[in-house]
C-alpha cells in the first residue's frame, strides 16, 4: 500500500506538477543541506522496501536530519570516550560516570542508580526514560565530532549499528522509547532542531530513497 | 498499599507511588542509617540496594522497590560482621560519618564484582559518593582491607 501509493505520487508529481510543486501543497518543506526535502511522512511507519533509488533525495534527507544526531540530547549519551556528556555544552557527566562493560555504567554508578523510567520534576534533576543507557563499547555508534557522512555510513552498517537492518534504523528513531525521550528531555533542557515527526520522516525518506550517504566534500 | 522487603523483612506502607525510597525507609520504616544529603542523586548519601544493585534512595520512587528486595546499611549485615563494617572499623574511617552508609553501600556493589579492585576501580566505583570531610584516603585503605578479608575469609 505504501509502495503504490509512494509511487502514484511521485508519478503524478512527475507527469503534472514537477516534484517540487507537489511537495509544497501539503508537506512541510526543508532547505538544508541546499536541497529541498519533505518531512511529513507517518513517523510510526518505518520503510519497508526501497522502492526509488534516488541517491540525491535521499542525501538531502538525511542532512536535513542530521544535525538532530550531534544536538546535545543525542549525542551527549553517544560520546567519542568513554563518560557520557552532559548540558547543552556537552561536559563529561559529572561524578566520572563511565561508560561501563555494557553501557550501562559501573559498579554503583549503574545509569539506574539515579535515572528512573521517567524524568524526576525540577530543574537538575535526573531525566528518565526506559533502559537508559550508552551503546556498549563493542558498538560504540559515536554521535560526537562525526561529519553527516560519517553518520550515515555508521548508521547503514550492521558492523557498528547493532547488526540492524535499514529498516530496523527507520523503526529504531521512529518508536524508541529513549530516542523519544529527546523530545521531552525534562524541566531546563533544550530539545533536537527539528520535531520528532520530522525528523523521523526524513529518516524515512533517507530510506524509502535508497540511504545514500553525504558525499561533497564539506559533509563526507 | 505497597508491599516492600526491606533487609528481609516485610513491610506494607501505605504512601504515594512516587514518595522517594527515602523517606519511606526513614519515615515509614524507621531505618534511619541512610542519610538525606543532596535530594537530586548527586551526593550519595542516601545510597541503598534494591536487588543488589545501589540506587539513590532520594529520586527513587518506591513503587520501583515494590516486589524487590532492598538493602540497607542495617542489614548488611546484622552484627558488623560484613568484611566492609570491619574494615571500616579497622581504619577509622569516619569522621562526621554522615555520608558513610552511602559509601559502604557503594563499595559492597564494588567488592560484589571485584573481589580485587585496583584505585581505578575504587575511583570508578565510589566517584559518586562525597565526603566533605575529605575521608577519601581511608576509605580507599578501607576498601582494600575490606577485599583481603574476603579473600582470606576473615569476616562474613
Amino acid at each position: 500500500m505504501h509502495i503504490r501509493w509512494n509511487w502514484k505520487r511521485k508519478t503524478i508529481a512527475a507527469l503534472l506538477l514537477g516534484a517540487a510543486s507537489l511537495w509544497a501543497g501539503t508537506g512541510r518543506l526543508s532547505t538544508r543541506g541546499g536541497s529541498r526535502v519533505r518531512a511529513d511522512y507517518p513517523a510510526g511507519r518505518p520503510a519497508t522496501v526501497r522502492t526509488v533509488s534516488d541517491d540525491a533525495a535521499a542525501r538531502a534527507a538525511f542532512l536535513a536530519a542530521a544535525p538532530v544526531f550531534t544536538h546535545p540530547r543525542c549525542q551527549n549519551c553517544h560520546p567519542a570516550g568513554d563518560a557520557p556528556l552532559q548540558g547543552d555544552d556537552s561536559h563529561p557527566h559529572a561524578q566520572s560516570v563511565k561508560r561501563g562493560p555494557d553501557g550501562r555504567g559501573k559498579y554503583g554508578m549503574k545509569c539506574s542508580a539515579c535515572h528512573q523510567l521517567t524524568n524526576l520534576p525540577g530543574a537538575n534533576m535526573p531525566p528518565g526514560a526506559p533502559n537508559w543507557h550508552l551503546p556498549p563499547p563493542n558498538m560504540r555508534m559515536v554521535f560526537v565530532g562525526r561529519t553527516p557522512g560519517e553518520l550515515c555510513r555508521q548508521l547503514k552498517d550492521p558492523s557498528q549499528n547493532g547488526g540492524k537492518t535499514i529498516h530496523q534504523i527507520i523503526e529504531h528513531v521512529a518508536s524508541d522509547k529513549l530516542v523519544l525521550w529527546g523530545w521531552n528531555p525534562g524541566e531546563g533542557r533544550t530539545t533536537p532542531p527539528l520535531g520528532h515527526t520530522e525528523f523521523a520522516g526524513l529518516m524515512n525518506q533517507w530510506a524509502s530513497n535508497g540511504a545514500a550517504c553525504p558525499e561533497t566534500a564539506e559533509n563526507r | 498499599m505497597i508491599a516492600l522487603n526491606v533487609n528481609r523483612r516485610q513491610y506494607s506502607v501505605d504512601v504515594d507511588p512516587a514518595t522517594p525510597l527515602l523517606w519511606v525507609i526513614r519515615e515509614n520504616i524507621g531505618l534511619a542509617g541512610t542519610k538525606y544529603g543532596c535530594g537530586m542523586a548527586q551526593c550519595g548519601a542516601c545510597t541503598v540496594h534494591i536487588d543488589g544493585e545501589a540506587v539513590r534512595s532520594c529520586v527513587t520512587p518506591v513503587s520501583r522497590a515494590a516486589g524487590k528486595i532492598v538493602t540497607t546499611i542495617e542489614g548488611l549485615s546484622a552484627d558488623l560482621s560484613h568484611p566492609l563494617q570491619q574494615a571500616w572499623i579497622a581504619e577509622d574511617v569516619p569522621q562526621c560519618g554522615y555520608c558513610q552508609s552511602g559509601q559502604i553501600m557503594s563499595a559492597a556493589v564494588l567488592l560484589r564484582e571485584n573481589s580485587k579492585p585496583t584505585d581505578s576501580d575504587i575511583d570508578d566505583a565510589m566517584s559518586g559518593n562525597i565526603c566533605r570531610c575529605g575521608t577519601y584516603p581511608r576509605i580507599r585503605r578501607a576498601i582494600r582491607r575490606a577485599a583481603q578479608l574476603m579473600a582470606s575469609g576473615g569476616a562474613k
